[in-house]
């Protein structure tokens, strides 16, 4: 189900402008700089009125050549980057980065490492569905949504600036571990979090859930069938809305989400109340899951100690001794040694499906790296969903898709 | 004491009158601006402003402390930052009407608020009497015919600016006012059937509203609010959808307009606009404050004459014309500040109807229930005055 995507070329509709508009309808840049087009996404409407007849998502505006950039760098120097991918949940995507260049090497990280790592992916999930939370409200109107949820929110930045040192871009996994173990004190931090989360959530929902102007915003408005949405590819919460109940964390465990006992909410009509709801529903299993983490936390380990090839050696070895000193220089200068082969590993973000494609032919350097970004597979849908709503829908639905342009335009 | 006023000539007399009006409104709709940072602040679990200070009175210890973290100088900033910031006039509007705009938004904003009474004192005889700039006897109806044409002012905005965004708005703007002013009408007309008994001069005017809102007895006393409870509820969903506060305000929906009519706007013309929005929500909470909520009585079934004899046993001046105006004049602006208030309450709290859900809900729910409930008021005070 092929969507015909007509890029809007300017000397193109000034040519056949009489015979392409008929006098009735008008067209509608909105973006890239709109306040509801959640970062730089332009949207060319056609309307009838304030009837969207047609409609073509305009993505690129943020394409920094992620993919490219990979190529030259070595496999640690690009975490970073992963970071400005869903610049919302940046553990999230640090963790599906690792874990990729981790199976191209057949490293096993210890379980206090795998720990560590769905504890911050649950907390940037959390995070991140507060911040898209905050923003439909916003869409929709309700301000204070917004500001509440950012209010939560920078509770977990602080916990992720203990952690990581950064409150934004976090670049925390290195390849075979993490950059730092979890400071004392701070699992206690995260448990206190979820105390008080849990009623603050409720609060906030409260305020949408059953708000009869919401409910007439959102029922019934951008419905995406079970057909369409496994069609278009899409996949997260946006899918579980329609009703289809895939989540990579139960259906393709990695990093130890077998351990753990969560549900996995799905819609029933696929429209934005029920995106909404689910979003909403998964912060409570991700507070579920980090109780669980925290109960149980893994001593030993946080690192892959068989990772010689990849961790620079201790300090003080390298200090002393000719070896380590030479391994440290090698592996700052090339990168460290990968074996050739070709790995994909996908991963549950809080957007939905992250893919890392790594095609290594040795070296310290990728030789192709592919990035399936789930906002870029969402949004393919907005041509097919948008036509026949009003411009105010537009906006619900932009909301309700809950993307980012990092990530979407790479 | 005040004769002096009264031998000025007419036109000075109105000049110094229109004057007052702004010096009033003015300051009330930067003080509202600032509560509404405030409020939604309050709302929202944050200090909001909290930074403009004077520096000499930050020397003040304790009181300039507190006067600063009220936010109270945030006021002159935002007022003299619309005032010095530049004016620019984008290349591709239309510039006549788009400089017109907001003067015609101003004119119906400051028109409607000399004919509003404000509070009341008592006259030689004992007798409470209104005060007015303009105390007309069709108040009423004057409010509507001149509120209702602010809704040129943003068409016109919409349509000069030369953009899309704010022609969308300017097409909603005028199909959502005059929906609305529908309802509107139809809501206050219980209210003077009442007021006006067979054989008494016929009057439209707000003082014979507040006037029954004062009498003595279990009715007399009563506000309309309660006699009239459907009524109330009408004019205020009216009032939010003619003031375009959330959540009607699809006109202005920054979300999916981007501020709509005012988009091409900026400094002290966009600041116009503010004051205007402003202004009518002042003059809206007032009209609903005098029908519904017993203009300048302090509480249902205690008249503010009453409130002055009471006074009067601790105060020997209570009887005093001027006190007695300016406690009017306090208890009337108390409950007109709540109401825009409740404005601000609410829009903090609800999300936006969508413009089409906006529009079915004036004609397919407010419109039918405004009419039956005219009709119902009808017989009724028909059967009561018989």
């Amino acid at each position: 189900m092929a969507t015909e995507l007509k890029f809007p070329d300017s000397a193109a509709k000034a040519a056949g402008a009489e015979q392409e508009f008929s006098p009735e309808q008008m067209s509608l840049s909105m973006g890239p700089s709109h306040p509801s087009t959640h970062g730089v996404l332009r949207l060319q409407l056609e309307l009838d009125g304030e009837i969207v007849i047609k409609c073509d998502p305009v993505v690129g505006y943020l394409h920094r050549g992620d993919e490219k950039i990979a190529e030259n760098m070595t496999y640690n120097q690009f975490v970073p980057y992963t970071d400005r991918l869903d610049y919302l949940a940046p553990l999230a995507n640090n963790m599906a980065y690792a874990i990729a260049v981790e199976r191209l090497v057949k490293l096993e990280v210890p379980a206090r490492c795998q720990a560590i790592r769905v504890l911050t992916a649950e907390m940037a999930r959390i995070s991140s569905h507060l911040m898209g939370l905050g923003a439909f409200g916003l869409d929709v109107g309700a301000w204070t949504v917004l500001v509440h949820s950012l209010n939560q929110r920078e509770h977990l930045y602080k916990l992720f600036e203990e952690l990581t040192g950064a409150r934004f871009t976090t670049s925390y996994t290195r390849i075979g571990g993490v950059s730092r173990d979890v400071p004392a004190g701070w699992l206690d931090r995260v448990g206190a979090f979820c105390d008080q989360f849990l009623p603050a959530l409720e609060e906030i929902l409260a305020l949408l859930t059953r708000n009869k102007i919401f409910l007439d915003r959102t029922v019934g408005v951008g419905v995406i069938t079970k057909a369409d949405a496994i069609a278009y590819g899409i996949t997260g919460p946006n899918l579980r809305g329609s009703g289809i109940a895939l989540d990579l964390r139960k259906d393709k465990p990695y990093s130890g989400y077998e351990q753990y006992e969560f549900d996995v909410p799905v819609g029933t009509k696929g429209d934005s109340y029920d995106r909404y709801l689910v979003r909403g529903e998964e912060m409570r299993q991700s507070v579920r899951i980090v109780r669980q983490i925290i109960k149980n936390f893994p001593g030993g380990d946080w690192f892959a100690r068989d990772a010689r090839k990849i961790f620079a050696p201790p300090k003080d070895k390298i200090l002393s001794s000719m070896e380590e000193l030479i391994q440290n220089f090698m592996l700052v200068t090339e990168g460290p040694q990968m074996p050739a082969g070709e790995v994909y590993f996908e991963a549950e973000n809080p957007k939905g499906i992250l893919g890392f494609y790594v095609v290594s032919k040795g070296g310290g350097v990728p030789w192709r790296l592919k990035i399936r970004s789930p906002s870029f597979c969402n949004l393919s849908i907005l041509p097919k969903i948008c036509v026949g709503c009003l411009i105010s829908d537009v906006v619900t639905l932009l909301g309700s898709l809950d993307f980012v342009m990092g990530e979407c335009d790479r | 004491m005040f004769d002096f006023f009264f031998n000025l000539p007419v036109i000075v007399q109105g000049l110094i009158k229109g004057l007052a009006v702004i010096c009033v409104i003015f300051p009330i709709a930067g003080v509202c601006s600032m509560a509404e940072r405030k409020v939604a602040a309050w709302i929202q679990d944050r200090p909001g402003p909290n930074r403009a200070i004077v520096p000499w009175i930050a020397w003040i210890p304790f009181v300039g402390t507190f006067l600063q973290r009220l936010g109270l100088f945030h006021v002159m900033a935002d007022g003299g930052k619309m005032l010095f910031k530049e004016d620019s006039l984008p290349g591709h509007v239309n510039k006549f009407y788009f400089i017109a705009a907001p003067i015609l938004a101003m004119i119906p904003a400051l028109t409607t608020v000399t004919v509003v009474p404000f509070g009341a004192y008592l006259s030689a005889t004992g007798e409470v009497m209104p005060l007015a700039l303009a105390p007309l006897d069709v108040g009423m109806l004057a409010v509507f015919a001149v509120a209702s044409l602010g809704v040129y002012s943003l068409i016109l905005a919409g349509w000069a600016s030369n953009s899309k965004y704010p022609f969308l708005g300017s097409v909603r703007a005028s199909a959502q006012l005059i929906s609305y002013e529908l309802s509107m009408t139809l809501s206050v007309i219980p209210v003077f059937l009442w007021i006006n008994a067979p054989g008494r001069e016929a009057t439209l005017g707000f003082a014979r509203a507040v006037e029954f809102q004062s009498q003595p007895g279990l009715w007399g006393g009563a506000w309309f609010g309660f006699l009239m409870p459907v009524s109330a509820f009408i004019f205020l969903v009216a009032l939010f959808a003619e003031t375009n506060r959330t959540p009607f305000d699809t006109i202005e929906s920054e979300a999916d307009l981007v501020g709509s009519f005012h988009t091409e706007y900026g400094a002290f013309k966009w600041g116009l606009f503010f004051v205007a929005e402003y202004s009518h929500m002042i003059v809206g909470s007032a009209v609903f404050v005098l029908l519904f909520f017993g203009g300048w009585n302090p509480l249902p079934w205690v008249p503010l004459a009453t409130l002055v004899n009471w006074l009067g046993h601790f105060l020997p001046c209570a009887h005093a014309p001027l006190f007695v105006g300016v406690l009017s004049i306090a208890i009337f602006l108390l409950k007109t500040l709540f109401m825009i208030f409740f404005f601000m309450w609410v829009r903090w709290t609800v999300p936006r109807f969508r413009y089409d859900q906006v529009m079915k809900l004036g004609w397919q729910k407010l419109l039918p229930l405004s009419i039956a409930n005219l009709l119902f008021y009808a017989v009724a005070i028909a059967f009561i005055q018989k």
